[in-house]
């Protein structure tokens, strides 16, 4: 007699499944109707004259569009340098079981999150009216260094100051969120090993807190590029400024507009690219597996769909 | 004082606000000594565990590791706290394991077990990779030093676990329901690891609710309920005899 495992193992498998699989007609009528649009869109696009296409690509290279991008790159860079580490610092002190440096770190973010980041910027272009020197010295006491703010802070200075405290005071919230989503586990585990809290915190939680922080950092990064757009109210020449005085001299407004976007567009991807491949850094050793490249997906290849 | 003693509680209690989890433990621990700790879920058995290396803090009563008082200095009749730093000097010399394995998932497994050596002792870094190796070899997963936790089962994080906390040459090992959360197949590797570490005469407070360990390796057992030790002898005393109607109504259910 066969038993009945014996008999399971004989059994052959079947042909795979032939079916006829579920038809979508609307998808392809919400593509006809998209792809019709585009092609509307586009042939507009490249035959009215209005777009003054010629004028968008003559100055697309230009020496003074390149220069304005220079800054818009260098004001996104260090108001990110500032926000993140600065939000990093403000995270821990919120989290420090210090109730003077938890309620400072608070209070920070209350202000700079409470008020608008075009003010700050404005604010900051305006220190030095507010204070004409800056000393190092004993407090009420004798001073050993001395400062001309004028001097000291310049108007660039005071754009990336705007746009980076208030930047640190969204990060910190980032930063925070990101700690806190770290198992307590992991903290008493390093804590059992001997390992004291700035080395726990250091090696063990903001490597794993990385996970959660850096999808919004790089949305942060995105939004920061087009915020420094602003600057343009202190007349600091970035790329927006910049494309703004070509505009008010050739009088070609909207190729001007046109041909900061395609700036801002192209960095933007740039920028969601590197994203990509940090966050696939910082997900070693996590459970979820990475979805795969975005642009991939979008066009079909890299995996099934 | 207790210097002969590796651990000695005298009369611990501990509050989390008004709940009262630790009702008066008066416990001692010889060195060398593998004592097992049973009992209900919320009995106060892990919370006992983690007073030992400071994890919590006592509310009231004393507690010595090796004849020094955990978390407190005493000069006279005044208590002064440990700071941080002092407090971590004391817990290198004791080892945890927890049910959750709790193993670093960002670092492989060679770095988990490093991490504390390099960091905080200062070992060289090819030194602790060394001692390492011979670890995992005795837990069995010589060939797993490049693996990230999640890629191993249950079971061998669990050793890894146990081979970090070695790395510290620990004086004392606590192991905190090391195999609750483990498939029933994968429990008796654990088991195994332990009962050579007690074989070389580890001593170790086992929390664990696998009666046949604490039988077979255990030279003492204890059963707490309701925040205090309801029952303390030898086990298989304990276990065959037991005195309390409460020590026998869990037994039992657990036997």
């Amino acid at each position: 007699m066969t038993t009945e495992s014996t008999d399971l193992e004989r059994r052959e498998t079947p042909e795979a499944i032939v079916a006829v699989p579920v038809r979508h007609p609307w998808r392809w009528v919400a593509a006809a109707v998209l792809l019709v649009l585009a092609a509307m869109f586009v042939h507009g696009l490249v035959t009215n004259p209005a777009w003054q296409w010629d004028a968008v690509w003559k100055n697309f290279f230009s020496k003074e569009v390149l220069d304005g991008l220079l800054i818009t790159i260098e004001l996104t860079v260090l108001a990110m340098v500032i926000g993140v580490v600065l939000g990093i610092i403000v995270a821990v002190m919120r989290l420090s079981p210090n109730p003077i440096l938890a309620g400072v770190a608070w209070l920070y973010a209350w202000f700079f999150r409470g008020t608008p980041v075009l003010v700050q910027i404005v604010f900051w272009s305006y220190l030095a009216r507010l204070y004409q020197y800056l000393s190092l010295g004993i407090p009420f006491g004798p001073e050993f260094v001395y400062f001309d703010t004028n001097s000291l802070i310049p108007i660039f200075l005071g754009a990336v100051l705007g746009l980076g405290l208030n930047e640190a005071a969204y990060m910190s919230e980032i930063v925070r969120a990101g700690i806190l989503s770290v198992d307590e586990g992991q903290t008493e585990a390093a804590e059992a090993l001997g390992m004291k809290r700035g080395k726990i915190l250091r090696r063990i939680v903001l490597p794993q807190a990385m996970r959660v922080i850096i999808p919004p950092t790089g949305n942060e990064t995105i939004s920061m590029l087009k915020t420094t757009s602003l600057v343009t109210v202190i007349a600091v020449s970035d790329l927006f400024t910049v494309t703004g005085q070509i505009a008010s001299s050739n009088l070609q407004q909207v190729p001007m507009l046109v041909l900061a976007s395609i700036w801002y567009l192209i960095f933007t991807s740039v920028l969601s690219i590197g994203q990509y491949y940090i966050e696939k850094r910082y997900s070693r050793g996590s459970l979820r597996t990475s979805r795969g490249n975005p642009f991939a997906n979008l066009f079909g290849f890299g995996r099934a769909r | 004082m207790s210097a002969d003693l590796m651990v000695k509680a005298e009369n611990v209690h501990k509050h989390f606000g008004r709940l009262e989890v630790l009702k008066g433990i008066d416990l001692e621990v010889a060195p060398g000594e593998v004592m097992c700790v049973i009992g209900p879920s919320g009995s106060g058995k892990s919370t006992f565990l983690r007073c030992i290396n400071h994890l919590e803090k006592l509310t009231a009563g004393k507690l010595w590791v090796d004849g020094e008082l955990v978390g407190y200095r005493q000069k006279g009749d005044k208590l002064y706290e440990l700071r941080d730093d002092e407090v971590a000097r004391k817990r290198r010399e004791i080892g945890m394991v927890f049910q959750r394995f709790n193993l670093f998932p960002h670092m492989c497994v060679i770095d988990n077990i490093i991490e504390a050596p390099t960091q905080v002792k200062g070992v060289p870094k090819g030194q602790a990779r060394e001692r390492a190796r011979e670890l995992l070899d005795q837990v069995g997963l010589a060939d797993k030093e490049r693996a990230y936790p999640r890629e191993l089962s249950g079971g061998q994080q669990q050793r890894v676990a146990i081979a970090r906390a070695l790395a510290m040459d620990p004086k004392l090992m606590l192991f905190d329901e090391p195999t609750s959360a483990l498939d029933p197949e994968l429990v008796g590797d654990v088991l195994e690891v332990m009962r050579n570490l007690a074989t070389a005469g580890m001593t170790m407070i086992v929390v664990t609710h696998e009666m046949g360990f604490a039988r077979e390796v255990g030279d003492s057992l204890v059963f707490m309920d309701g925040g205090v030790i309801v029952e303390h002898g030898a086990p298989k005393d304990v276990i065959a005899n037991p005195q309390h109607e409460r020590t026998q109504s869990f037994l039992s259910k657990v036997l």
